[in-house]
């Protein structure tokens, strides 16, 4: 970067603009490619069974999903109940 | 035992072809006995950049197809007598790449004792490109400094470890190098580019070489000579190094200093 520069404060270079964009989005694609893990589908089978004890739903009511916020893997379990008095 | 080379990016016109030329030239200049196979079905241009687009007959899904024998398809280089190209089928028909008949032709060239078999990829992440990666024992994943090149290399790194035989199977990985290629060492010192070890770090990959960006790679695509014979050029001397570090040799890496701006673009900010 020349002398000018200096003076009229430095801009950040297209270079390392570059790089965090980079660094942002391939960290997010490779979240996203690294496959869950193969006890996801048992585990929403068993959970729906434990589940229809109790309440009736439909095995697609319950939705377990698996997802990586930086160091922290985290399991998330939704269930959806009927609605009440339903049908 | 004979090794293959795939020469991938997922990214197209990054020097995938110039590079799998000059590689496999580089390494029969060592005396040993390599075969480079186009793997762009539909649209071959291995031939081209190597000079022997008129001595095709035969091509790659010939031989798949059984139709001819591999040693009828494979075209022997003029210059060197260790290296033979196998040019891909101008054909539209995607499918016509199976991978038991790639499978077998491997195996028919390990037969003849083939030192080294390079795979041209072509480019995306089709049929072609998953073909020639397949049974790769070791990568070298092209790349430019640019940030499309980066991420379809990144995309090209995991698909190496998940979708290929090696990686099915569970057995050692394939050997990964991250080549970088059309690199401007003065742009990179303007903070116009990303540099070497942007790249590296981003890429968690390690290097193998870096071919700087010249003039000497269209001139030589248009002679139809691999770039690495056009004798003192910095592209030249570049892919010899890369044979060298393949080949488990020793060198610095070269080409990746500035040259020295003039004092008046110094003192005001040039370009």
């Amino acid at each position: 970067m020349g002398f000018l520069n200096f003076f009229l404060g430095e801009k950040k270079s297209s270079a390392s603009v570059a790089k965090e964009r980079l660094q942002l989005i391939l960290a997010h694609e490779r979240n996203g490619r690294s496959s869950s893990p193969d006890y996801l589908p048992q585990l929403q089978k068993e959970l729906v069974a434990v589940i229809s004890k109790y309440v009736s739903i439909n095995p697609d009511d319950i939705k377990v999903h698996m997802e990586r916020q930086g160091d922290l893997e985290v399991l998330e379990v939704k269930i959806e109940l009927p609605e009440p008095g339903g049908r | 035992m004979t090794k293959i080379v795939v020469v991938t990016s997922g990214k197209g016109g990054v020097g995938k072809t110039t590079t799998s030329a000059s590689f496999a030239t580089g390494l029969a200049m060592r005396g040993l006995k390599t075969c480079v196979i186009d793997f762009d079905v539909g649209l071959r241009n291995l031939d081209l950049i190597m000079g022997v687009e008129r001595r095709v007959v035969y091509d790659l899904i010939n031989v798949i197809n059984d139709e001819i024998k591999l040693t009828q398809a494979l075209i022997k280089d003029k210059q060197l007598d260790k290296l033979f190209i196998l040019a891909a089928s101008q054909t539209r028909d995607k499918d016509a790449l199976k991978q038991e008949g790639v499978e077998r032709v491997l195996n028919e060239l390990k037969a003849m004792e083939f030192d080294y078999i390079v795979c041209d990829s072509p480019a995306g992440i089709e049929t072609g490109a998953l073909m020639a990666m397949h049974y790769a024992d070791e990568a070298l994943v092209v790349t430019n400094p640019e940030v499309s090149s980066v991420r379809d290399s990144d995309r090209i790194l995991g698909m190496l470890s998940s979708k290929t035989k090696r990686a099915i199977e569970g057995g050692e990985p394939v050997k990964e190098h991250l080549l970088i290629t059309r690199y401007n060492p003065n742009r990179v010192e303007g903070g116009q580019m990303l540099s070497l070890d942007d790249i590296h770090e981003i890429l968690r990959t390690p290097l193998i070489g870096v071919i700087p960006e010249s003039e000497s790679v269209l001139q030589a695509s248009n002679q139809g000579t691999p770039a690495i014979h056009l004798q003192e050029t910095d592209v030249s001397e570049a892919y010899k190094d890369v044979v060298a570090r393949f080949l488990g040799e020793d060198k610095p890496m070269r080409f990746t200093e500035a040259v020295k701006q003039s004092w008046f673009k110094r003192v005001f900010g040039g370009k």
